[in-house]
């Protein structure tokens, strides 16, 4: 006597079928040969042609499956997450497209000696090999660290307010660093110009450049900051009060070291938001060829500031030579990134 | 024990209050400072370009914001005879690379972000906000360059073929045919840097969509499209429109970029694929390098102006942003 049972396998309805699937790469093959077809046939030319009669073959395609198969809202359905695809693939583009482009030109101009030599002695036409951009790393180094120092207080107290005082000013003071967030750049350099540079120092430096770009990175890390902050949660808070600790005790022994490597987080934002920023540097640092390790004397030279001079001094090896400086501000930006990525994702554990 | 007991004194209450104590009026007086100074901030930006800027405000008066000629005239010694400044030709061109950038991002971020929120399955999703991020954190020299030379063929033959369908609309008229460097490719590259911004923030916005409201147009037999439509974009398009404004801001400042990308030249250019055109931040880093001391303060000027346009613009946004959220059928 055996009994036979019969053991439902799971199913998933929502998951499209093996016959759905195939029609789907079916519909987008179809699209393929479409794009390729009416290129070849029509005056239609070129990848703008190709990228688009392939989007609206798609859309179409999928829109005459919704009809055939169920009804016309089901069609329209169709049609616009092929629309909305669209907009997708237009948004990622220009990212793979700066990536590609300084990663294939900058490679040109990477040498042995890139990180180790300054450009004191080189011309622009010299041969790449020749020259470097240690100065301009050490410059971006200092700049950055001088503008931290300063705006990682400010950011961090103004952080503090919004989310332990709370007063009567937080509606104001969170749109004045959402203001100044948008505060252009310039501005920023021509205000320390103004302010500084004409009153106190009458020279150019690497210090009154960094103070430019503490007006950038304020706003950033102080946002930031803040939400960190918010994540923490109000147990703590009141908990390090119920002991009997003051409100600084409680802020400083208990929610800051909560918060700390969200607040780190915070900061590399803020490093990557400047590290790269041209304009005030521009106006501001005086760009210098040699490496110069004191902020508060004489020309700085910076990243950015080496990539400009590299392409308007237009010679081939110069334009490499940008690329190249292009190529390792990209590659800081990316690790800046990816760190801060790395700690918010800790953070969340 | 027992005898000890009545010797002892009796602690009296302690006295319950709720003032702070003097730490702690410290540290809110520190922390209240620390927060002030973004107001203390953006009001010495005010005081200082203003400061720098008022001799030229005051002696050209409106026509600095309203004619278009920037001429510094010197006499063989090199000392200043006449000036003129007026910002117009520059307001323009920074207004119209802002709307064109504005026009090109918004549409492409709002369907991003609908495909972000309603299509994208998880794993993709975070892969895609990343780099999303990611391209918010590109600093602009990198778009500037990266326009300059690998958009800039693309961008120009996508000009041609504007004008050649749609040349009979003024705007898009091009008298001579000088396609490179204009107004038209700026936007595009503007674009492209504002459309993370705008797209995070209206996935932002469309994340925070009432999800009861979501399941009942689902329950009702709603497709996913008659969900966005009905139920997702009446909700957010506060949010969407305060972030465009946002993105408006960022391009109106933009110095970099659009510095690399156009061709500066000093005349109101309403021909948008014409390779003439400029903004206000270009136009101060053009002029900065072989400025006497005398048109720098009118450069200061110019900055002033910039900053009030741009701080307005935030303004603005702001009030949008605040007052969405709540709404929506």
């Amino acid at each position: 006597m055996t009994q036979s049972y019969v053991i439902p396998k799971p199913s998933r309805p929502w998951r499209p079928s093996p016959r759905e699937k195939a029609l789907n790469i079916g519909l987008l093959l179809a699209s393929v040969v479409t794009s390729y077809a009416l290129v070849a046939l029509t005056e239609m030319k070129g990848k703008l042609a190709y990228f688009f009669v392939f989007f609206a073959a798609l859309a179409l395609f999928n829109m005459a499956r919704g009809l055939i198969t169920k009804d016309w809202m089901n069609g329209r359905d169709q049609f616009f997450s092929v629309i909305m695809l669209l907009g997708m693939t237009i948004v990622i583009l220009p990212t793979a497209s700066i990536i590609y482009t300084v990663f294939d030109r900058g490679r040109k101009g990477l040498h042995a000696g890139l990180l180790t030599n300054d450009m004191a002695l080189a011309t622009p036409s010299d041969p790449i090999t020749s020259g470097g951009l240690l100065h301009a790393i050490v410059g971006t180094f200092l700049l950055v660290a001088v503008a931290s120092i300063v705006s990682l207080p400010i950011g961090i107290l103004t952080a503090l307010y919004l989310t332990e005082i709370k007063g009567r000013f937080t509606r104001p003071i969170r749109f004045l660093v959402q203001a100044m967030s948008g505060v252009p750049s310039i501005v920023a350099g021509l205000f320390i110009l103004s302010s500084v540079v004409y009153t106190v120092t009458k020279s150019y430096s690497g210090l009154v450049g960094s103070l430019a770009l503490t007006i950038l990175m304020i706003p950033t890390i102080a946002r930031t900051a803040e939400e960190v902050l918010n994540l923490i949660p109000n147990d703590l808070r009141e908990a390090g009060v119920a002991l009997g600790g003051t409100q600084w005790r409680t802020v400083a022994m208990v929610v800051i070291p909560a918060a700390r490597s969200g607040l780190i987080t915070a900061l590399i934002l803020g490093v990557a938001r400047i590290v790269g920023e041209t304009a005030p540097i521009l106006l501001l640092t005086g760009g210098g060829d040699a490496v110069n390790f004191n902020p508060t004397q004489g020309a700085m030279g910076s990243l950015p500031f080496y990539i400009w001079k590299s392409f308007l001094l237009g010679t081939e090896e110069s334009i490499t030579r940008g690329w190249a400086g292009l190529l390792v501000l990209l590659v800081l930006v990316l690790s800046l990134f990816l760190l801060a990525r790395f700690l918010g994702s800790r953070r969340t554990k | 024990m027992l005898e000890d007991k009545g010797q002892r004194p009796i602690p009296s209450p302690r006295e319950i209050s709720t003032q702070p104590r003097f730490s702690d009026k410290v540290f809110r007086a520190v922390v209240t400072t620390g927060g002030l100074s973004s107001l203390a901030i953006l009001g010495l930006i005010a005081a200082f370009l203003g400061y720098q800027g008022f001799e030229i405000l005051v002696k050209e008066g409106i026509s600095f914001i309203t004619t278009s000629e920037w001429t510094v005239e010197v006499d063989s010694f090199g000392a200043i005879t006449n000036t003129t400044f007026g910002l117009a030709a520059m307001l323009v061109g920074t207004i119209l690379c802002a709307l064109i950038a504005v026009l090109i991002a918004v549409p492409v971020s709002v369907a991003a972000a609908i495909f972000l929120s309603f299509y994208a399955p998880a794993s993709l999703k975070k892969v895609l906000v990343s780099i999303i991020d990611l391209m918010a954190a590109f600093p602009s020299i990198l778009f500037g360059f990266w326009g300059l030379f690998v958009l800039m063929p693309s961008a120009e033959y996508w000009a041609r073929l504007i004008n050649r369908y749609l040349g009979f609309i003024p705007i898009f008229e091009v008298d001579p045919p000088i396609f490179t460097r204009s107004p038209f490719i700026a936007g595009v590259v503007l674009a492209i840097m504002i459309i993370p911004i705008v797209t995070s923030i209206s996935r932002e916005v469309f994340s925070q969509t009432p999800l009861d409201r979501i399941q009942a147009a689902y329950a009702l037999g709603a497709t996913r499209w008659n969900v966005i439509r009905t139920v997702a974009l009446p909700y957010a398009r506060g949010g969407i429109v305060g972030g465009s404004m946002l993105g408006l801001g960022r391009a109106m400042g933009e110095t970099v970029a659009v510095y690399t990308v156009l061709n500066i030249v000093y005349q109101i250019n309403w021909q948008v694929l014409f390779g003439a055109g400029g903004n206000v931040a270009s136009l101060i880093l053009l002029k900065f390098g072989e400025a006497q001391p005398y048109e720098i303060k009118a450069l200061m000027a110019a900055g002033l102006v910039l900053f009030l346009l741009t701080l307005f613009v935030n303004f603005i946004a702001d009030q949008i942003v605040a007052k969405s959220g709540s709404k929506g059928r």
